[in-house]
């Protein structure tokens, strides 16, 4: 029998006939979905290129067996933007140049928005680092990374105070 | 990979006693198995199992095993009375890895021995009777306590060290019914030709992971981790201490080490001799070197036994200045500073 699996992918519910047990969620992104912009690095949980939310906490795909998140919400790179106006760590990465290749890219903006989703690090440069330490860059673009980390959060924590007091 | 039949088990009892590999968060057993190290047939997927609560029990904590390791070290209970747990977690792999590891997944964690992860390496602990691929070979990583010819591995878990040091028991449930070990033997020293017992009988899972009330030793605790690198590496060398102090004096004191052995290795010694003395500097040091009593290399690394004292120290010392009210950007770092950081 073939199993099937159920996904909300960035919003839209997906089912996919999975032939084969041994998929990874990172394997059925890329694969069976054609959502390459989560990347594959190492395979194994060392680089964080994989990184995606599943029900809103980041996590590495390329170690997360698909049919053990039956059901779960992923948001994934494709799913940041809203039609041509860009997420805000989308646009801090651009205008700090977050990256140079950009194969690290789409796995640090992942890991970026759920970093400041957990409201950890704040402003701190140190425990954003500290925060953004499972993905590795072979660019070394690090003090990029760290400061649209911080503008982002910083447009962040804005726009939810501003809703606030709205 | 190898191909395997998949099946999830919706309650404990439909784990317990079931044939095949344990699934939790995968962050261990999928890599081994992309490596050709673990090749079940069958995974039991026990990630939904309503084993996911932290619970008051007894004047201490009751930590469900399907708990996320980020869940346990931004509990506020954690934080506020076993913050040298918090501490430990937070210094162990990365973000995206502690929000899938699992509490029973950490304390089953395989050894990072590099001849364990090469199936073609001989290694007893994988392959009983095969021998031991690391003895003469690069060892840097290996035990210096508590191992034998049959196996030098090391345990690679900081959580455990900590939980160790706290007098953690671990909840087992099998066919044959409930079990409770001491975290601190749980998992088993090697023998003679290898690594001896497997620490769960075929059929039985870790259930919860128990915290008795630490008292006194709430907030002077702490964790100090070694590694290649700041953050996201595993420890060379790691210590938990905490200690209960009067007046200046040391009225109890819990030390565990961590990267040692195959198992977190608790210095009661050092512990006895702390007890009843000044919080000095001359007492932590005497104690840091009680602590490795009975080392000795198990190939190319003897420098691990003063990096075990050295660490050691370092722990009892930022102990002894309290736990900060928030702990430090760089979780168990060495270079956070020798203040309370
Ligand atoms: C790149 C990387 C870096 C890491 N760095 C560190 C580090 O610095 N420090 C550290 O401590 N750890 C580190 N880890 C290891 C990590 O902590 C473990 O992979 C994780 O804790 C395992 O939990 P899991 O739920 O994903 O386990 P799984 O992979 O699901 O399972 C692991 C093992 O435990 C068994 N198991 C799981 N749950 C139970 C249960 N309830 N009862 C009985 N058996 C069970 C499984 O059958 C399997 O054998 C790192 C891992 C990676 C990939
Ligand atoms: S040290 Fe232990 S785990 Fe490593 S190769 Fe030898 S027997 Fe295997
Ligand atoms: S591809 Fe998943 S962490 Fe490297
Ligand atoms: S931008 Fe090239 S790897 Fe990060």
């Amino acid at each position: 029998m073939t199993p099937t699996l159920n996904l909300t992918i960035n919003g839209v519910p997906q089912q996919i006939a999975l032939d084969d047990p041994r998929a990874t969620l990172l394997d059925v992104l890329r694969e069976r979905l054609g959502l390459t912009g989560t990347k594959k690095g190492c395979d194994r949980g060392q680089c964080g290129a994989c990184t995606v939310l599943i029900d809103g906490m980041r996590m590495n795909s390329c170690l997360a067996l698909a049919l053990s998140h039956d059901g779960a919400e992923i948001t994934t790179v494709e799913g940041l933007a809203q039609g041509d106006t860009l997420h805000p760590v989308q646009a801090a990465f651009i205008a700090h140049d977050g990256f140079q290749c950009g194969y690290c890219t789409p796995g640090q903006i992942m890991s970026a928005v759920g970093l400041i989703a957990e409201g950890e690090a704040g402003l701190d440069p140190e425990r954003v680092r500290e925060g953004m330490s499972g993905n590795l860059c072979r660019c070394a673009a690090y003090a990029g990374i760290t400061e649209a980390v911080l503008d982002a959060t910083r447009e962040i924590t804005a726009g939810r105070e501003e809703r606030e007091t709205a | 990979m190898n191909r395997f039949d998949y099946v999830r088990a919706e309650t404990l009892g439909a784990a317990i006693g079931a044939e095949g590999a344990l699934l939790a968060g995968g962050t261990n057993l999928l890599d081994l198995m992309k490596i050709g190290v673990a090749t079940p047939d069958r995974l039991i997927d026990i990630s939904r199992l309503p084993l996911d609560r932290i619970e008051q029990s007894g004047g201490g904590l009751r930590i469900g095993a399907m708990v996320r390791n980020a869940e346990i070290a931004r509990d506020p209970q954690v934080l506020a009375r076993y913050p040298a747990l918090a501490e430990a977690l937070l210094s162990g792999a990365s973000a995206q890895l502690r929000n899938a590891a699992t509490t029973g997944g950490n304390v089953m964690q395989a050894t990072r021995c590099s001849y364990f992860q090469d199936p073609l390496s001989p290694c007893n602990r994988r392959e009983p009777g095969s021998g031991c691929g690391a003895l003469g070979g690069a060892t840097r990583n290996h035990a210096v306590l508590g191992w034998t010819e049959g196996c030098i591995a090391v345990h690679p878990s900081d959580m455990c060290v900590a939980l160790a040091a706290y007098d953690a028991v671990v909840e087992i449930t099998g066919p044959g019914g409930l079990r409770e070990v001491a975290m601190e033997e749980f998992h088993p020293l090697p023998d003679a030709d290898g690594a001896g017992k497997p620490p769960l009988m075929p059929g039985e899972i870790i259930t919860h992971i128990r915290l008795p009330d630490p008292g006194a030793l709430a907030r002077n605790a702490r964790y100090v981790k070694l590694r290649e690198r700041t953050s996201f590496a595993f420890a060379i060398v790691s210590a938990a201490a905490a200690l209960a102090i009067e007046d200046g004096v040391i009225t109890e004191a819990r030390l565990a080490l961590g990267g040692v052995a195959a198992r977190p290795w608790r210095c009661r010694k050092a512990e006895e001799a702390l007890k009843g003395q000044p919080a000095s500097a001359e007492s932590f040091a005497r104690a840091a070197e009680l602590a490795t009593e009975g080392a000795r290399p198990s190939g190319d690394n003897a420098a691990k036994t003063p990096l075990a004292q050295r660490i050691a120290l370092r722990a009892l010392e930022r102990a002894a200045a309290g736990t900060p009210e928030r702990l430090p950007a760089l979780p168990a770092s060495v270079f956070a500073g020798d203040d309370n950081g």
